[in-house]
């Protein structure tokens, strides 16, 4: 009602009813002229009460009862301009203003008519009274006023005093009494907390006590037992046997006992079937794959001449190093010829690596040409070497061991890879790679007159003497012991120009040496010093280092050779024992294998048939039993196995084109192995060996084993077969002599008979002859049989 | 060989060191094992032992008083 912003405008609706009792009828007595009635304020009021609730001024009740006038204006909304077709205004001043409207609905007229024909006179504003609407109320709540009534001082002081300079001091505040007022704090009890609960963190701190003591040992004593078992005496153990308690559990126990041989007899029961049924690991690499793979191959540049190399080993424990002798490539007369040249040049075994194939780690210098050299197996920094002119030569490289053995790394060495002349490489070449010089030599007088051939290294175990008996013999093996290591080595000679064999049977076999001999050996590790010798005429030896007294002349005489056996064609060159059996020994010479037992003294257990190239190395494979290699002098290498196949290699491969001088394979892991081959143009060749080749299957050492006793049997056999030959030769030839008895015996008589015959066919074949050539007629023949 | 019951050998096949070794060795052990036997029963009692290793069998029967040891190579 409030809201059209006439709060004492109050619409209603009256109904016909109503408004035929209030006289207020819509056209008829409120009309557009007269818009509005004045109703009394008791005539409402008797209506209200008499209809209640139903009345049209209920909503208005209060309103009207409030009314201070006595009559109310009712006006008729014809327009709704306050939402009902009524309205009461409810307030004096309302009605005051709806009688008598002001005259601002005129003006508003004339401004509406827009013709300025008036000049607008000004009236200055009056002023009207303040109506309070009730904002004074607010104002007053805001206003801030003083709350306090002003207290006015006035202090005087003598004019005097003013602006005299002043001192201050201090003063303690507890001293004046009164100057201060002090409130002190108190536990107030109600306002304090009891904690009840608290979470608190602990650790555990061993107590840890740190002491020793110390025994001490007043009077040291050695103190050591000793015991043997207890034993009976003889007649003890005689009266025990005798016993019948022992009997008696004797015959009580035998038969379990029995019972038990007898099991393990007949079956084996902690067999693992599983393990012995599966042939072969998983193979790494191509089964099929069963050829040499080249892997490198070592040529030394810097050197002038030709080389040839003689003799290959493997460094025994650093991986990928591989040493080499390299010698002239010169026959005897042509170094006779070049010897003042020869003199200017080193004689070198070098070291090569994997990791450089071009420069050498170490060269080992020498005064001649080195034909075979060995490393010490206890020591693999001393290297034992042979030379061509007899002389024994030692090197001792572990100063030089860490450089060889920091090969790997490859970054100390700068890798030039140079495109500089030979020349300019020597001096860079003397930097890097070291020549070593030997540190101990055999004396010329005292040592070998020839070449030496081949050189090993002896356990330590072994002690022989000097003596000067045996120096003094041209052509005999020189021992010589070192006493600080207890190393020993032996060579043995070698001698080119005579040829002439001396039989078995001679005397002394080392004076046997003198024709045509011994290159070589394999000594033996245990205490037996039998040894097997190839000789270069193709014979084999097996005699004994051993000396014994000659019983007539009361000498040291050395033994004779056990056996000798012809059986190559050519020089033995290879006398190798196998490395799983201690008694099968492999020799390779001019153009055939064998291989022979060593206690066996009938021959060799196999000999092959000749080959179509002469074989110049071999060796056997390091990790298979029946399989070694044999290098041909046109630069093939035949690998032979055993199992598959006894007359003929198993493989052959083409490794370079001239003659191979020396084979040596060495396993670094059970998946790689390499075959060092040498051959007679200074190349060294690295190849690997391929799976295949170099795993053995699992029981190829027994198979090996069964073949080679196998052979030993049918070497039995040929023998035996050998003597029954001969007794059956013996029973023929006595049979056909009988038989050529026999036929003398025949009697004279049919031998007269017989004769005749054959005369009277003579004849008659005669006859024929005659008359068929036409010079006996027939008539004449029959005639003259007639007469 | 046979051995009383202290482990002394009155007979064997083999030379004295090695008999006297095995004696002593499988005298010890054989009483250790026929106290096994009984602690776990005690109506029990260790009638044979065998010891199979790598290389051979060791069999021993034992006795009040005495002991029987055989050794054998198994068949392969």
């Amino acid at each position: 009602m409030e809201s059209m912003g006439h709060p004492e405008i109050y619409p209603l609706v009256l109904t016909t009813k109503t408004q035929e009792i209030f006289n207020c009828r819509i056209d008829e007595d409120v009309t557009d002229e007269q818009p509005h009635k004045l109703i009394k304020k008791q005539d409402i009021l008797e209506d209200l009460h008499n209809r209640a609730a139903v009345s049209d001024f209920h909503p208005v009740k209060k309103l009207v009862q409030e009314y201070p006038g006595d009559e109310l204006l009712l006006v008729y909304d014809k327009d709704f301009k306050y939402g009902l077709n009524f309205y009461l205004i409810g307030t004096e001043e309302g009605k005051e203003n709806y009688l008598n409207p002001p005259e601002v609905p005129e003006e508003q007229e004339e401004y509406k008519e827009y013709i300025p024909e008036e000049v607008y006179a000004y009236k200055p504003p009056v002023s009207k009274p303040w109506v309070s609407l009730g904002s004074e109320k607010e104002i007053e709540e805001e206003s801030v006023k003083g709350s306090t009534k002003q207290i006015t001082y006035m202090i005087s002081r003598k004019r005097s005093e003013f602006g005299a300079p002043i001192k201050f001091h201090d003063q303690n505040a507890s001293s004046v009494k009164d100057a201060y007022i002090e409130c002190t704090a108190y536990p107030d009890h109600i306002f304090t907390l009891k904690q009840l609960e608290k979470d608190v963190g602990m650790q555990v701190v061993p107590k840890m006590n740190d002491t020793s003591t110390q025994t001490r040992w007043t009077y040291p004593k050695n103190a050591a037992t000793q015991y043997y078992p207890r034993e009976f005496s003889e007649e003890e153990k005689e009266s025990l046997e005798q016993s019948k308690t022992l009997s008696d559990f004797l015959n009580n126990v035998s038969i379990s006992v029995e019972i038990a041989l007898q099991q393990n007899e007949i079956t084996n029961t902690f067999v693992d079937d599983w393990k012995y049924l599966a042939e072969e690991e998983s193979t790494f690499g191509d089964k099929t794959d069963t050829h040499l793979k080249e892997y490198q191959s070592f040529t030394d540049l810097h050197s002038p001449t030709e080389k040839m190399i003689t003799c290959v080993s493997w460094h025994p424990t650093i991986y990928g190093l591989i040493v080499v002798s390299v010698a002239v490539r010169l026959s005897f007369e042509d170094r006779v010829h070049f010897s003042d040249k020869l003199l200017l040049q080193p004689s070198l075994i070098l070291f090569w690596s994997f990791s450089d194939p071009i420069h050498p780690q170490l060269m080992l210098e020498s005064p001649e040409d080195i034909f075979c050299f060995q490393f010490c197996p206890s020591d693999p920094n001393i290297i034992a070497g042979g030379c061509i002119n007899g002389q024994v030569v030692m090197w001792d490289i572990t100063a030089h061991a860490d450089r060889i053995e920091n090969i790997k790394a490859g970054g100390s060495r700068s890798k030039k890879v140079t495109l500089k002349p030979m020349f300019l490489l020597e001096p860079d070449s003397n930097k890097e790679a070291m020549y070593i010089r030997h540190c101990a030599v055999s004396s010329i007088e005292n040592g070998h007159k020839k070449v030496i051939t081949d050189i090993h290294w002896l356990s330590d175990h072994f002690e022989i003497k000097l003596s000067k008996g045996e120096t003094s013999l041209d052509h005999c093996p020189t021992k010589i012991s070192l006493n600080e290591d207890h190393i020993l080595y032996k060579t043995q000679d070698k001698v080119l120009a005579q040829s002439k064999a001396m039989k078995a049977g001679e005397v002394n076999p080392y004076h046997n040496l003198e024709g045509g001999m011994g290159n070589h050996l394999k000594p033996i590790d245990d205490f037996c010093t039998k040894f097997f010798v190839g000789t270069e005429e193709g014979e084999v030896i097996y005699t004994d280092w051993k000396m014994e007294r000659d019983p007539e002349t009361g000498r040291l005489m050395t033994k004779k050779p056990v056996s000798l056996y012809t059986v190559h064609d050519g020089a033995v060159h290879t006398v190798q024992r196998s490395p799983f059996y201690n008694d099968i020994i492999l020799t390779i010479g001019g153009w055939n294998v064998a291989i022979w037992k060593e206690n066996v003294m009938t021959g060799p257990l196999l000999q092959s048939c000749c080959a179509p190239k002469r074989y110049t190395s071999g060796h056997w494979s390091l990790t298979r039993p029946g399989v070694f290699y044999i290098g041909r002098e046109d630069g093939y290498v035949d690998i032979w196995d055993l199992l598959e196949k006894t007359h003929e290699p198993t493989l052959s491969q083409n490794i370079c084109i001239t003659m191979i001088t020396y084979i040596k394979p060495w396993t670094f892991s059970p998946k790689q192995q390499f075959l060092a081959i040498a051959d007679y143009y200074g190349t060294l060749h690295i190849l690997e060996i391929p799976w295949t080749l170099s795993h053995p299957s699992s029981s190829e050492v027994l198979s090996v084993n069964y073949y080679f006793e196998r052979e030993v049997k049918h070497l039995e056999y040929v023998e035996q077969r050998k003597l029954i030959r001969e007794q059956e030769k013996k029973e023929m030839e006595l049979e056909t002599e009988q038989k050529k008895v026999k036929t003398y015996h025949k009697s004279k008589e049919q031998m007269e008979a017989e004769l005749k015959m054959d005369y009277e066919n003579y004849l008659e074949l005669e006859r024929t002859i005659l008359i068929s050539l036409g010079l006996i007629k027939v008539s004449e023949k029959i005639s003259y049989m007639d007469l | 060989m046979v051995v009383n019951a202290e482990g002394i050998p009155i007979r064997t096949t083999l030379d004295n060191s090695t008999t006297v070794q095995y004696a002593g060795l499988l005298h010890q052990l054989t009483m250790k094992a026929r106290s096994t036997v009984r602690d776990i029963d005690p109506q029990n009692d260790l009638t044979f032992l065998r010891i199979r290793s790598k290389k051979h069998e060791i069999m021993v029967a034992p006795d009040k008083e005495y002991l029987l040891i055989v050794i054998q190579n198994p068949c392969e």
